[in-house]
């Protein structure tokens, strides 16, 4: 066990070596400079611009100095804000974004189990084919469409909630359900696989035999076992979730990490694209190695450490 | 004792009869066969493909059906509702080719004025409707305002199916043309990540040993990079355009298809047939092609499916974030993203290429789902 998971963590570390050095080097290869007006700038103050941003160095050395500053946390400086840190950008983005996607990600999932459940319960009846129909559109349709849906009924026509912007919890609402789609389809599909499955095996039967009532077999005896792999695709799903914000905190106007990052595309402002980019990477591999190593806790049959993944 | 004795006359030869007994009646139906009945009897999947074949066949001949280029700009017809021969007489159709909305006053008059001002001051196109006479507070009257935009600017022998755009660009055609080039990318995308992904991951598995080993360590590097980063950083250095967004989506996006042609060549590759076939003289190439290929084309069609919706997803995200197509160049995610920007006031422009994406996004997972339902041997009765 502690073999794999040092393992694990060397390829984490490669990984993120391999991220930050690409994308310093595309970040290199970027159209466009960072200075807005360039042409305005005599010649004395674009060296002293470049070389106060050590932009003048050459570039094996300017990669030396952004990997010795990555180690210790400093992302840099953002080129559009004032000189402000990148890290400090981002530390006060990362709130709405996480915001989001912790309600998407909880609410979305624990609805889709409940859909899901009814679904296996209700097999081939109503409610089985309601749900199947609920997980295939929002698997298919894309949540920007959900988003647009969302906000033009419901923000616009009926008034009942804020259109965007971020001012207190019920400015998180349109936007947490338009992420939660997602996850609540992928959620109650699983469900109703997985819970299906193990209702037709031998053990429920057992319970079922020794007297066991309908609840304690369904949430007891089935519903605990059918949610163990489970784990395995919240994974994926938080990883989707962070594609979603970059999208639904356009349309909401949430001053997040994704809304940071497509403005910073817009502006050329390196620092804090490598940055995001570094961050979305980090919690990615993160995330996924926790996942991983979560789910051989939760399931002593999974031998971690051996086969092929 | 001696009744138990049963003698030797007791026993007549049977007469042969026909030997039919045990000839199975029906030929017998290969993997594929049966896979394909079972797909013809899944009506979702059937009804997602002739959907699909509908949008396709639309892609090509949708933008020829009128006269409007996809790329003539107009500003005097921009922001025309959509507007349809048959279907303008049927109202809650929206194809009426009017401009509607509630407004509300102190008064019906100042409500009646703030229609006019919204719709360009011309009373003579506006029919009002008063819902509330209101009672003087703010905002208590209102009014339905509908504005007949097509007569207001004499052009009442003009119909734009899908309305214009902000830039008075015939919708219909962009939708169309859109389509055809989302699918285009999409298609494309799916086509290079399953001749990589397949090489990749039959030469890993089928060579194993250090070969497999070198390659899934790259692999388990790579798997790492969020897809989602990569696709943005690639899109950021080549300049948008089709062949870069599908040189992104592909640049990590074979990886799946190479671990899944893996796994299974590697469970095939220590079979019995492929055993006979390698004790028998077959060259590599030839048991890569003849045995180890077709087993694994039902696994590699269901992926197939599986990226073709998603990298559909991926252009209009990219289009979504400022990283798509540049104009005039439509796409569905391009015009998605227009839309956005005069949803208030003028949904149409976001509905129809929204609803465009759905339908294809919706087909393609049914029909996937209908496919590997097909193809999955477990699922069959």
């Amino acid at each position: 066990m502690a073999r794999y998971i040092m393992q694990r963590i060397f390829y984490l570390l490669i990984t993120l070596f391999l991220i930050a050095t690409i994308s310093f080097f595309l970040m290199k290869l970027l159209p466009g400079t960072p200075l807005t007006a360039e042409d305005k700038l005599s010649e004395e103050q674009r060296e002293i611009i470049l070389e106060k941003y050590g932009l003048n160095d050459p570039e094996p050395i300017q990669y030396v100095n952004y990997l010795g500053r990555l180690v210790q946390g400093d992302l840099g400086i953002s080129f559009q804000f004032d000189n402000r840190g990148v890290t400090q950008i981002l530390m006060n983005r990362i709130g709405p974004s996480a915001q989001l996607g912790v309600q998407a990600l909880v609410i979305g999932t624990i609805l889709g189990i409940l859909l899901g459940l009814l679904a296996a319960i209700n097999h081939t009846g109503f409610l089985d084919y309601g749900s199947t129909f609920v997980a295939v559109m929002g698997k298919s349709i894309p949540s920007f469409v959900f988003a647009g849906l969302l906000q033009y009924f419901v923000g616009v026509k009926l008034g009942w909630l804020p259109v965007a912007l971020w001012d207190g919890f019920e400015y998180s609402i349109l936007p947490s359900i338009a992420l939660m789609i997602f996850p609540l389809a992928t959620a109650a599909r699983f469900t109703r696989t997985e819970m299906l499955e193990v209702l037709g095996s031998d053990y429920i039967t057992t319970a079922r035999a020794k007297g066991v009532n309908e609840l304690g077999v369904v949430f007891k005896h089935g519903l605990r076992n059918a949610l163990i792999p489970l784990v395995t695709i919240i994974g994926p799903l938080a990883v989707s979730l962070m594609t979603g914000t970059l999208v639904i905190e356009q349309i909401f106007a949430v001053p997040g990490l994704g809304e940071q990052f497509v403005s910073s595309v817009m502006t050329n402002d390196f620092p804090v694209i490598m940055g995001t980019t570094l961050l979305f990477a980090f919690l990615f591999v993160v995330i996924i190695l926790i996942i991983d190593l979560l789910y051989g806790v939760i399931d002593p049959r999974i031998r971690l450490a051996g086969g092929d993944k | 004792m001696d009744n138990n004795r049963l003698s030797k006359d007791l026993f007549v030869l049977k007469e042969k009869q026909n030997d039919d007994v045990d000839k199975i009646s029906r030929p017998s139906t290969t993997f594929l066969q049966d896979a394909t009945r079972s797909l013809l009897r899944n009506i979702p999947a059937m009804v997602s493909i002739v959907a699909l074949l509908v949008i396709i066949i639309m892609s090509f001949i949708g933008p020829k059906m009128n006269d409007y280029g996809y790329d003539d700009q107009d500003l005097s017809r921009a922001k025309m509702p959509a507007r349809i021969q048959l279907f303008e007489d049927i109202s809650w159709l929206g194809f009426a080719g009017t401009l509607s909305g509630t407004f509300e006053g102190a008064t019906v008059e100042e409500a009646t004025q703030n229609a006019l001002s919204r719709y360009g001051g011309n009373e003579e196109f506006i029919d009002i409707e008063i819902k509330n006479e209101g009672n003087g507070t703010k905002d208590s009257a209102k009014v339905d305002a509908t504005y007949r935009i097509y007569e207001a600017k004499d052009m009442e022998e003009s119909y734009f199916w899908f309305g214009t755009d902000s830039l008075g660009r015939d919708q219909w055609t962009r939708a169309w043309q859109g389509t055809k080039i989302s699918l285009y990318i999409a298609f494309l995308a799916a086509a290079i990540d399953l001749v990589i992904g397949v090489a990749y991951g039959g030469i890993s598995a089928y060579y194993g040993g250090r070969v497999d080993n070198v390659m899934q360590r790259i692999i388990e590097i790579l798997i790492g990079i969020p897809n989602l980063v990569v696709v943005i950083l690639m899109i950021i250095i080549l300049k948008p355009g089709i062949i870069s967004i599908t040189i992104a989506l592909t640049i990590t996006g074979w990886i799946g298809m190479a671990r899944i042609v893996r796994g299974e060549v590697l469970k095939l590759k220590n079979q019995e047939f492929v055993l006979a076939s390698r004790t028998l003289g077959s060259p590599d190439r030839k048991i890569i092609m003849r045995h180890l290929i077709p087993n694994v084309t039902g696994l590699i069609i269901i992926n197939t499916m599986f990226t073709i919706p998603s990298a559909i997803f991926f252009e209009a995200f990219l289009s979504f974030i400022g990283l798509g197509l540049a104009p005039p160049e439509a796409s569905l995610g391009t015009l998605i993203e227009s839309g956005f920007k005069s949803l208030q006031i003028y949904p149409y422009m976001l509905v129809f290429p929204a609803i465009l994406i759905s339908i294809i996004m919706i087909a393609f997972n049914i029909l996937a789902d209908g496919l590997r339902d097909a193809f999955d041997p477990k699922m069959h009765d």
